[in-house]
């Protein structure tokens, strides 16, 4: 392997790991605000399909990403209005759409698998792209790559820096509290739950207009939920949920490479990698393993690891609340 | 609201009404009459005798796995990694057909047994990530289940391949006796019906009438004060999924010794994801369950024969009873099943 071929590995692992990227950063936006959407992987088989579908008819790949995003947001509405409203078992409903997405993405593009469609274009950005190693890895991809860098940064941002974002947390960790300097929880558990779907929507219409072109019954099973497992390894950050997608892309690539190299292990070892991988990482933060690490660690830094490496997730993740009802047990 | 209101007081026939309504919407959509499209499916299902049997074979491990995920749920588990507990069982019943010749009865037996140990195992990994590991059940189970499909596929393609060779589908037919006895021509096994039997009388008196399904329901409903009551909660959610297991096992052995005669490809054929709406639309209660699986089982085996006919995908009968169960759910208040669920319901609104 020479240095051109190992920059088109890693390139190509950004490309792949793009749409995991804007699921991850979906979710995170809807749990951190409190409310646990489970049905990624339904909602991206099916805004999947719409999307390629709708950019098929209308010959406009814009057109498919809004389709995909709008059925992103019609399931997340269904979440949402479940879990605030009717303050039903939110696991519960996110399950049931999980497998109904599957079945009517199943059902509804029979008659447009496995045909040729329009798909995202390739844009290379003028003089950035020709810096070297930089410009290959970052800037000579296509619109939908540049847009889910923005999109991370922007939300990491809105997220920790901002007013709104404050606001958005406080419904997530301590609503009571943000209620009682007048938030409206529950319209931001609405507003956000919805903007969280329709970027899991567009992460399903970058699978079937830019990665894994076209439609086919079942074509991105199982990523839904590596991506809700990244969300909890990212720790509810955008950027740590980046790369973590970055790692499941890099684990893919890495099993492409790996059966070049072994090509006597059965294939289907190598499809085994994203599972144990998804093990692992949840392992890796869930488990007491961290404390030891940074337990060993010199003394001076066991503040900022702990800082940096401990995660948690947002207090009242997956609690309903009420005005004037304590959220505490 | 007011549609709220209308919903409650017609509730029962809402969701099957809204469910029909919007499936038979799709068969317009793709241009077959909604008369044609459910007259298939019900032929399909009830259609002759021998339809009525293969339903029952259906239902057979749906609902052993649904009796399995009742006591999983009491629990306050959500016990997805079940398909890979079916899929672990099909897997340890057919290495023991495949491998071992064992005197008549007992080859059958034992291969039930290895499945229902193999399925426990795999839920115990599951369980153990939960409790050691502090991995949920629902990401532990899902990676766990894909593993195991995974692992199907290598032994179908690798080490089991049969030997003519070639086929991705599964592997040689298992040799007669380690074949369930078949009622007449179907798929169905009467052995196989009277296990479930005894599995969906066991887990309602388990829950009943013993002191271990108290402590399990008290951990389900808030593990925090059952742990300061001294109920361990590590060992009882371990052996409550472990059982769940033994019978997502069986019930994948009932697959490959009643349904197929072989290991096959999609050995569980969702069966797992399944019984998970069946025992969400049964309230985790025993007694609706088995009748709510035979519902499920006759919308999918109709739906089959509709696509055999009409060409449509068969998915149509899980958009069905996903509908359904989606808006039991949601606005199942009054529920579908309360004259069953009635003392469950009761300790709901006291809460």
């Amino acid at each position: 392997m020479n240095e051109s071929e190992f920059i088109q590995i890693l390139s190509s692992i950004i490309l792949q790991a793009t749409p995991l990227m804007l699921a991850v950063c979906g979710e995170t936006i809807t749990e951190r605000v409190g409310v646990v959407n489970l049905s990624l992987d339904g909602t991206m088989l099916l805004a999947a399909m719409t999307g390629f579908v709708s950019a098929y008819l209308s010959d406009s790949v814009l057109i498919g990403f809004i389709a995909a995003g709008v059925v992103g947001s019609l399931f997340a509405i269904i979440v949402a209005y479940g879990s605030i409203r009717l303050r039903k078992d939110q696991y519960a409903i996110g399950f049931v759409l999980t497998l109904l997405g599957d079945k009517l993405s199943a059902y509804l593009g029979q008659n447009y698998t496995r045909i040729p469609g329009p798909r995202v274009s390739h844009l290379g950005i003028p003089i950035l792209k020709d810096i070297p190693i930089l410009g290959p890895l970052f800037f000579d991809h296509d619109l939908l790559v540049y847009f889910t860098f923005i999109l991370v940064f922007v939300t990491w941002w809105w997220l920790f820096h901002t007013q709104s974002g404050l606001k958005l947390r406080s419904a997530g960790e301590r609503p009571e509290a943000g209620f009682a300097r007048g938030v409206n929880i529950n319209r931001l558990r609405y507003v956000y739950t919805i903007i969280g779907g329709a970027l899991v929507g567009i992460a399903g219409a970058a699978y079937s207009l830019d990665i894994k072109l076209g439609w086919a019954e079942g074509s991105t099973r199982g990523l839904g939920w590596i991506a809700l497992a990244i969300v909890i390894f990212g720790g509810w950050s955008p950027i740590r949920g980046a790369l973590g997608a970055l790692l499941f892309g890099g684990s893919k690539a890495l099993a492409a490479v790996l059966q070049r190299q072994y090509p006597d292990v059965s294939l289907v070892a190598f499809n085994t990698l994203p599972w144990l991988l998804m093990i692992a990482v949840l392992l890796a933060v869930g488990s007491d393993l961290t404390d030891r690490l940074i337990a060993i660690a010199p003394r001076r830094l066991r503040q900022q690891l702990r800082q940096s490496l401990k995660i948690r997730p947002p207090a009242a993740l997956g609690q309903p609340f009420t005005p004037g009802e304590s959220g505490d047990v | 609201m007011t549609w709220r209101k209308l919903l409650r007081t017609g509730w029962p026939i809402i969701p099957v009404v809204s469910a029909l309504l919007l499936t038979g919407f799709l068969l317009i959509a793709f241009g077959v009459s909604p008369v044609d499209g459910f007259g298939a499916m019900l032929q399909g299902a009830f259609g002759d005798y021998n339809k009525v049997l293969n339903v029952t074979a259906f239902w057979v491990p749906l609902a052993l796995s649904s009796a399995g995920l009742i006591l999983a749920f009491t629990a306050g588990l959500w016990n997805i990694g079940i398909e890979g507990q079916i899929v672990m069982g099909a897997i340890a019943a057919s290495w023991l057909a495949l491998k071992f010749d064992l005197p008549s009865p007992w080859q059958i037996v034992f291969q039930l047994l290895a499945a229902m140990i193999a399925g426990a195992l795999w839920a115990g990994v599951t369980g153990i990530l939960k409790t050691r590991g502090r991995v949920h059940e629902i990401f532990g189970g899902l990676a766990l289940n894909n593993l195991a499909i995974i692992f199907t596929n290598y032994l179908i393609s690798g080490p089991w391949q049969p030997p003519e060779g070639g086929t991705f589908r599964g592997t040689a037919p298992f040799q007669d006796k380690a074949i369930l006895p078949l009622f007449a021509d179907s798929r169905l096994s009467l052995i196989s019906v009277v296990l479930l039997l005894v599995a969906l009388i066991s887990v309602y008196l388990l829950l009943r009438g013993t002191s271990w399904g108290l402590k399990l329901k008290a951990l389900g409903k808030n593990p925090r004060s059952a742990f300061l009551l001294g109920v361990s909660s590590e060992r009882e959610l371990l052996i409550a999924l472990m059982l769940c297991g033994a019978l997502a096992g069986l019930g994948g052995a009932v697959r490959v010794t009643s349904w197929f005669d072989s290991l096959r490809q999609s050995i569980s054929g969702g069966i797992g994801y399944l019984s998970l709406l069946v025992v969400m639309l049964s309230n985790f209660s025993v007694v609706p369950t088995p009748f709510i699986a035979y519902f499920f089982s006759a919308v999918l085996n109709g739906s089959i024969t509709l696509q055999l006919r009409t060409q449509l995908h068969s998915s149509l009968g899980g958009i069905m009873t996903g509908v359904m169960v989606l808006l039991v759910l949601l606005f199942g208040d009054i529920r579908v099943f309360n004259f069953f669920a009635h003392q469950k319901s009761k300790e709901l609104a006291d809460e």
